[in-house]
């Protein structure tokens, strides 16, 4: 464990970047997605990624969520080192310790609702009885409970929303990173999502959830998250606390 | 992820392109189908032959001669082996002794084989029809030999009774008639009888006229006549149910009454010449019938390091089996070659299925799943689809395979021929066939499989 490692683990950081890069090369151009980004994200924070597109924040996003590897720097979750960590040690941080909520929702739509909720479940190869609880539960959470037989083509934009949202909550990650949630949705049904996104933040019980929200929307922002940093031409412009 | 998970994946995703897995599902099957047919042929050619072997005794019988040291075109035969250096031996009463009492050694038994005229008394026929007579044991009953044959066995070792061959019976009856017909009928044989010289009759060799090499032989040949009962037929050669083998003959009696006929045999006149008539009975083979195929190899050395000739058709068989498990190989290369062009339909197929379901790879990776996950789970449509073809094709195969039977019953039958079972589907050829398609579409899939789990998540959660 490295002196950066455990600090950041002492300090209480569910995620924290230092000098965090991510560069393409197209041809002979370099593109700097994500330069030089450091940012710590204290346990329990709902932090806002605000910016224009092509600003950086989904690769950012991506980053954390250990989809991707920085081209330089180092990203820590949970005090684990990212960047240290093999294909099969991030594939299991990808499911045991985050959440991905994407902005096409992203189910699979061969499989039912209930099927798609069980996929991460299977993937961690969680024995088969306890995962009809397990799905019925994080189903019952975005209330679709009445919904599990049902293809995610048989659903309103709102419920395969909420549908992909228990999908990312059923291996009980402290994490959850979502990116665009409400994207895709008209603004009432958007509405109604970020609520249950703040609900996941702050549980009834329990202590509170890690939340990374990529938006381009400034009001959502400002109304649920904890803070916002506002990203350019993949360095930050700018932090704000709100709460 | 869990097998049973991902069987369960696979077959869904097999599932949801339906058509198209079919089609190419459908491919390994009739590649598997091609290996079955082909391969069961062979099987069943290779069983057929050793069972026609098997079926006339050959495989467990040792034929024993005098060892006869005849100089070839070429001079003397060069020496094959110690036993060769044996002297040659008379195959007499203490020879048959001898033989009888080594190891694995069921029975000795002489073989009577003669040329004789047959003929069916009242026949159209102007003359009778040669045709060469044996003398067959009272174990033959068991042994197979006469399967097929209609009507019974001899009722006693000394019965006056005769098995005919179908075709001498096709030749003795009149156009048109079955060879069964002729059973409950009798049948004469005339044939060259030897006739011991008494004491007295040497004595006034002159008063009986006997010539001076007839009285140097030490007997006389004169013909002789015989009725005999036919109590069965057996079907002719040609339809593959006739007997063959070291004894094959056109009419059979029991060996007693064949031995007590005296009838003049080649080896008659081999003793005249050796000069060794006069010096009691010799045999000119014996047929040993061993306890089990696998004690012949033995039994013919130690028949050979007596000083006799011995032949058994191990070596042939041995030959057989060779030639036969070359054939099948190429048998099932061919079969394997429709096997391996149904694999690129597999390649295909699983190349495609990663273009479409991209998407579903981003998000499976970003679900958890590691490259591993995501190679055994295109490994598993390949081996679902390997075993689903492999189950279709062993059917398939199956299927194929009874309708050449079928078609070669009825060629036959309207050829007015036998139908042997040329057709064979043994336990190990099913499995083999099934594993052998699971394992090419296994190694068909690992291109695949490999691009797969070597997708980048985020560029596949992009694509539209």
């Amino acid at each position: 464990m490295s002196v950066s490692e455990t600090s950041s683990n002492l300090n209480g950081f569910a995620i924290r970047a230092d000098r965090v890069s991510r560069h393409y090369k197209m041809g002979e151009a370099l593109i700097r997605a994500v330069d030089e980004i450091s940012l710590e994200i204290r346990a329990g924070e709902f932090l806002a990624l605000l910016g224009s597109s092509g600003s950086g924040k989904s690769t950012l996003l991506n980053l954390i969520a250990g989809l991707d590897r920085p081209s330089s720097g180092a990203i820590f979750a949970q005090g684990k080192d990212l960047a240290a960590m093999s294909s099969e040690e991030l594939a299991t941080h990808r499911n045991q310790a985050i959440g991905i909520v994407f902005q096409s929702f992203q189910l699979l739509p061969r499989m039912t609702l209930e099927e798609n909720v069980e996929l991460p479940l299977r993937l961690a190869e969680l024995p088969r009885s306890e995962r009809p609880g397990r799905v019925r539960e994080a189903l019952e959470r975005v209330k679709l409970g009445a919904r599990v037989k049902h293809r995610p083509t048989e659903l309103s934009g709102g419920e395969q929303q909420r549908g992909a949202i228990a999908r990312a909550l059923v291996n009980r990650p402290m994490i959850l990173l979502a990116d665009e949630p409400t994207g895709n949705l008209d603004t009432k049904t958007g509405e109604e999502i970020m609520s249950l996104i703040a609900e996941l933040h702050r549980p009834p019980s329990g202590p509170p959830r890690t939340i990374i929200m990529v938006t381009h929307e400034r009001s959502l922002a400002e109304r649920y998250a904890d803070r916002i940093v506002t990203l350019s031409d993949g360095a930050i412009l700018s932090e704000e606390r709100l709460r | 992820m869990k097998t049973r998970d991902l069987t369960e994946l696979a077959s869904r995703n097999l599932r949801e392109s339906v058509l198209r897995n079919s089609l190419t599902t459908l491919g390994i099957g009739v590649g598997v189908a091609s290996l079955v047919a082909l391969l069961s042929l062979g099987v069943g050619l290779q069983q057929l032959v050793n069972k026609s072997v098997a079926r006339a005794g050959l495989f467990d019988t040792v034929s024993v001669r005098p060892r006869q040291n005849f100089p070839g075109a070429g001079g003397p035969r060069a020496t094959r082996n110690a036993s060769d250096l044996q002297p040659p031996r008379i195959l007499d009463d203490a020879a048959r002794q001898e033989i009888s009492a080594l190891p694995n050694v069921l029975e000795v038994n002489p073989e009577v084989r003669f040329t004789a005229e047959a003929r069916i008394e009242p026949s159209s026929q102007p003359a009778g029809q040669l045709t060469f007579v044996a003398g067959m044991a009272q174990s033959s009953v068991s042994s197979g030999t006469l399967d097929g044959m209609t009507g019974k066995f001899f009722s006693s070792p000394s019965a006056d009774e005769a098995i005919i061959q179908g075709d001498l019976a096709k030749r003795l009856l009149d156009a048109g008639k079955a060879p069964e017909s002729l059973l409950g009928q009798d049948i004469t044989l005339k044939f060259a009888q030897r006739q011991a010289l008494t004491a007295a009759q040497d004595q006034t060799q002159q008063a009986a006229n006997l010539s001076p090499e007839e009285q140097a032989m030490g007997f006389s040949i004169v013909p002789g006549e015989k009725k005999f009962h036919i109590v069965g037929v057996i079907p002719s050669s040609d339809s593959g149910g006739g007997q063959v083998g070291f004894n094959n003959a056109g009419i059979y009696l029991p060996l007693d009454v064949a031995q007590q006929l005296e009838v003049v045999q080649g080896s008659d006149l081999r003793e005249v010449m050796n000069e060794t008539s006069g010096q009691g009975k010799h045999y000119p083979a014996l047929n040993v019938r061993a306890s089990s195929p696998a004690a012949v190899a033995a039994l013919e050395t130690s028949v050979s390091q007596m000083g006799f000739a011995a032949f058994s058709l191990i070596d042939v068989t041995r030959n057989l089996r060779t030639f036969f498990a070359i054939f099948d190989l190429f048998l099932g290369i061919f079969g394997s070659l429709a096997l391996i062009v149904a694999s690129l339909g597999i390649i295909n197929t699983l190349v495609m299925a990663i273009l479409e379901r991209r998407r579903e790879i981003g998000v499976l990776k970003a679900l958890g799943a590691a490259d591993r996950d995501v190679r055994q789970l295109f490994f598993a449509e390949a081996g679902v689809m390997g075993l689903v073809g492999g189950l279709f094709g062993v059917a398939l195969g199956w299927a194929i395979g009874r309708a050449i039977q079928f078609g070669t019953v009825v060629y036959l039958k309207r050829q007015g021929l036998n139908s042997p079972n040329i057709w064979s589907v043994p336990w190990w050829l099913v499995l083999g066939a099934i594993l052998f398609a699971v394992l090419v579409s296994l190694a068909a899939g690992i291109y695949p499989a490999s691009r797969a789990a070597q997708l980048d998540p985020v560029e596949a959660l992009r694509y539209e």
